[in-house]
């Protein structure tokens, strides 16, 4: 199905890391989309990329005492999830490639970069593999770069908790209710 | 004292029939059935009630009003946006801001009104032979849109982001002028986007809907219109489907509507989308081509004093000057204006992460933001985009970015940096991958000529989706006749942003007024044995 690989098809181009997608994009087609994506737990998967990859988005940002910093991170892969949910159908469909993607060993290796699994990914590891992303020539990398942007950023500034401290003094009060 | 008139509406009789709700399939009949309830079906409701005629609305997005707007971005994209404010075109390259609800984008927008610019009606009459859009012919309609919907020169003072590209310009000796607005008694608080909360906009929710309503139509909302049934030369049946609670599947419960004849106005995306979907007669595939965005583009500033671009009306202040000063045809011109800065647009639209972008974030109370639309569609190599099918049935525009458009791009940068700075910025940063910024003016003119142009590196958003069934005098360069009748259809009628031939070449919702006001009285007689009513 055309649809279904839409966000793999996307902006690609040539080079030597897009012959190493390539070569797995046909098992991830049948693998990931069945497997991954339909059977393994989604979200605790999810859960455990986004807990490697949310604090080095939001460093700077997070708390640093560090039970606050875990609680502020997991509250913000539950933002994400709810961003997800929000999105158009066929957009949610391109997030859960770009999950399997991340999540299946090879293609985490070879089109992230990644070496050690994501819950014991550095934060150097995870760095690495946005800048490469965020700079990639290939379209696919580079959306796939964006839409954890979006989504991470989004999500934790839309909570008013984290209002005060860029100055946002939220929307006044009306006196409506 | 804010009112919002849906529950007392409601209470007397006002026929909203909430489509998320259905468990059983379904039928009805009008004279007319309108797809879609923005700035053009909004117009075309009212008028067409007003003639006695039975008018049903369909909605794909849900109702909310004003007692249901808090100002939240994390409440208001994914309820009143089309895909969460997250609709992207195919390559992802362009982010594209539009309205799903009751009242279409006019429910969300920044409340900014220009009629229809002189030298883009003269461009339509010479290349499109609309010869009837002409300024003179236009003007009574602008004007009774304009006293319908208090369209009207605001008077309160810009904040002071709009106030920045006023004093930046100024100082370059660049003219700037003050944006009519959309409202009464406009509270000036800056959240025009998420929903009106104090019933100040006149969006099509608070004006010709409950007219319409007012007078004995229909609107049904969480339906999406799927398909015409066409049979001889027409459209006979508008199936539809309702949608989920949450307003993204469509669910297998139908509704079937028929009519003597039929409005599209589902904007310029679902318009084309909804005559691919019907197989509609495209003899010269014409449909869905020429889409076109003012693509944007967006340069930040920290500046030293307060900005607080969060607060007061969100788009006052813009300026034609780089339109005006170039042959309409040529290279491309940019219209200048500022967005309103809330936390989550403003942290997905910069570049970058972690530190760099927290620090900026931390400065949010002194960014100020100039966007440049680019006006495209006017030179022969500015060709828009195509609208396109996904296997689901969804639309997804296409739209492809050349090297013109990236020159046109670069200027555009280069004229909001040096405006940032004459103005007092203490940095700029032109939102691109890969710009860290720039202390300035000639270190930005130099950092902008270096970037790198190409798709998602060069960040460009639309709030603007225009053309896909453009109006022409010639079946084989067009979709619609000047009147908005599809070519080949001859009880359709097209009635939003998709019958313009090229980009309006300014925010297109009173050009969709006041065209849509005169094609639909046009219409009406026809329908009805009555004269149009006047709107105002």
């Amino acid at each position: 199905m055309a649809s279904r690989r839409t966000f793999l098809k996307t902006g690609i181009a040539g080079g030597v890391l897009l012959a190493m997608v390539a070569a797995f994009h046909e098992p991830l087609d049948r693998w990931t989309r069945k497997e991954l994506v339909g059977r393994m737990p989604r979200a605790e998967a999810r859960r455990v990329a986004l807990t490697a990859i949310i604090p080095v988005i939001l460093q700077g940002a997070l708390p640093s005492d560090a039970i606050e910093r875990a609680a502020a991170v997991s509250d913000a892969v539950d933002g994400v999830a709810v961003a997800v949910a929000a999105l158009g159908a066929s957009a949610q469909e391109e997030v859960a490639e770009l999950f399997a993607l991340l999540l299946f060993a090879p293609t985490r290796i070879a089109a992230a970069g990644v070496l050690p699994a994501w819950d014991e990914a550095g934060e150097a590891d995870v760095a690495a593999f946005l800048t490469r992303w965020r700079t990639s020539r290939l379209g696919l990398l580079q959306s796939g770069y964006q839409a954890l942007h979006d989504l991470v950023l989004g999500a934790w500034y839309a909570d008013p908790a984290h209002w005060a401290a860029i100055g946002y003094p939220g929307p006044p009060l009306l006196g409506k209710e | 004292m804010i009112k919002d008139p849906y529950p007392a509406g409601i209470a007397s009789g006002w026929r909203l029939l909430n489509a998320a709700e259905f468990v059983a399939d379904r039928e009805d009949e009008a004279d007319v059935v309108i797809v879609g309830s923005g700035a053009g079906g909004g117009v075309a409701a009212e008028i067409l009630a007003r003639t006695g005629l039975k008018v049903l609305v369909v909605e794909e997005g849900p109702l909310r009003s004003t007692d249901d707007f808090h100002m939240r971005e994390s409440e208001a994209y994914p309820q009143l946006y089309q895909e969460s404010a997250a609709r992207k075109t195919a390559d992802k390259a362009i982010n594209i801001l539009q309205g799903r609800c009751v009242g279409g984008s006019t429910t969300v927008n920044w409340t900014s009104c220009f009629r229809t610019p002189e030298s883009t009606l003269a461009f339509w009459q010479s290349r499109f032979g609309l010869a009837t859009y002409t300024p003179d012919a236009l003007r009574p309609w602008f004007e009774m849109v304009e006293r319908r919907l208090a369209i009207h020169q605001w008077d309160m003072p810009p904040n002071v982001n709009n106030l920045t590209l006023r004093d930046g310009a100024a100082r370059l000796g660049i003219a700037t002028h003050a944006i009519r607005r959309n409202v009464t008694r406009c509270w000036n608080i800056g959240y025009c986007g998420t929903g009106c909360p104090t019933g100040a906009k006149q969006s099509m929710l608070l004006t010709t809907l409950p007219t319409a309503l007012e007078h004995g139509a229909t609107i049904y909302h969480g339906l999406r219109a799927q398909r015409l049934v066409l049979s001889g030369n027409g459209a006979r049946l508008l199936e539809c489907q309702a949608m989920d609670a949450q307003g993204i599947h469509a669910r297998p419960v139908r509704v079937s509507l028929r009519a003597r004849h039929f409005i599209l106005a589902g904007g310029a995306i679902g318009t084309p989308a909804l005559l691919l979907r019907s197989a509609a007669p495209d003899p010269h595939q014409q449909l869905g081509g020429r889409t076109f965005l003012h693509p944007t583009v967006v340069s930040a500033a920290l500046m030293e004093g307060l900005v607080e671009g969060y607060a007061g009306a969100p788009q006052t202040i813009y300026s034609d000057h780089f339109l005006d000063n170039r042959p309409v045809d040529g290279p491309y011109g940019y219209k200048l204006e500022v967005p309103p800065l809330h936390p989550v647009l403003v942290a997905t639209t910069l570049q970058g992460f972690g530190a760099a972008h927290a620090t900026l974030m931390r400065s949010l109370p002194r960014v100020q933001v100039i966007l440049a639309l680019l006006r495209d569609g006017f030179n022969d190599a500015s060709k828009g985009g195509q609208v396109r099918l996904r296997g689901d049935g969804t639309p997804v525009l296409d739209y492809p970015l050349d090297e013109m458009l990236w020159e046109g791009v670069r200027r555009a940068l280069a004229s909001m940096a040096e405006i940032q700075f004459a103005a007092g910025a203490k940095r700029v940063y032109a939102v691109h991958e890969e710009c860290a910024g720039w202390d300035d003016w000639s270190a930005a003119r130099a950092g902008i000529a270096a970037l790198e142009m190409r798709p998602l590196a060069m960040r460009i958003v639309s709030a603007h989706v225009m053309g896909g069934c453009g109006m022409g005098m010639d079946p084989r360069a067009s979709v619609t006749d000047p009147a908005g009748r599809h070519h080949q259809l001859e009880n359709v009628t097209v009635a939003d942003g998709s019958l313009f031939p090229t980009s309006v070449g300014a925010n297109p919702q009173e050009s969709i007024y006041g065209i849509v006001a005169r094609n639909i009285s046009l219409l009406a007689p026809m329908l009805s044995g009555q004269p149009a009513p006047a709107l105002a």
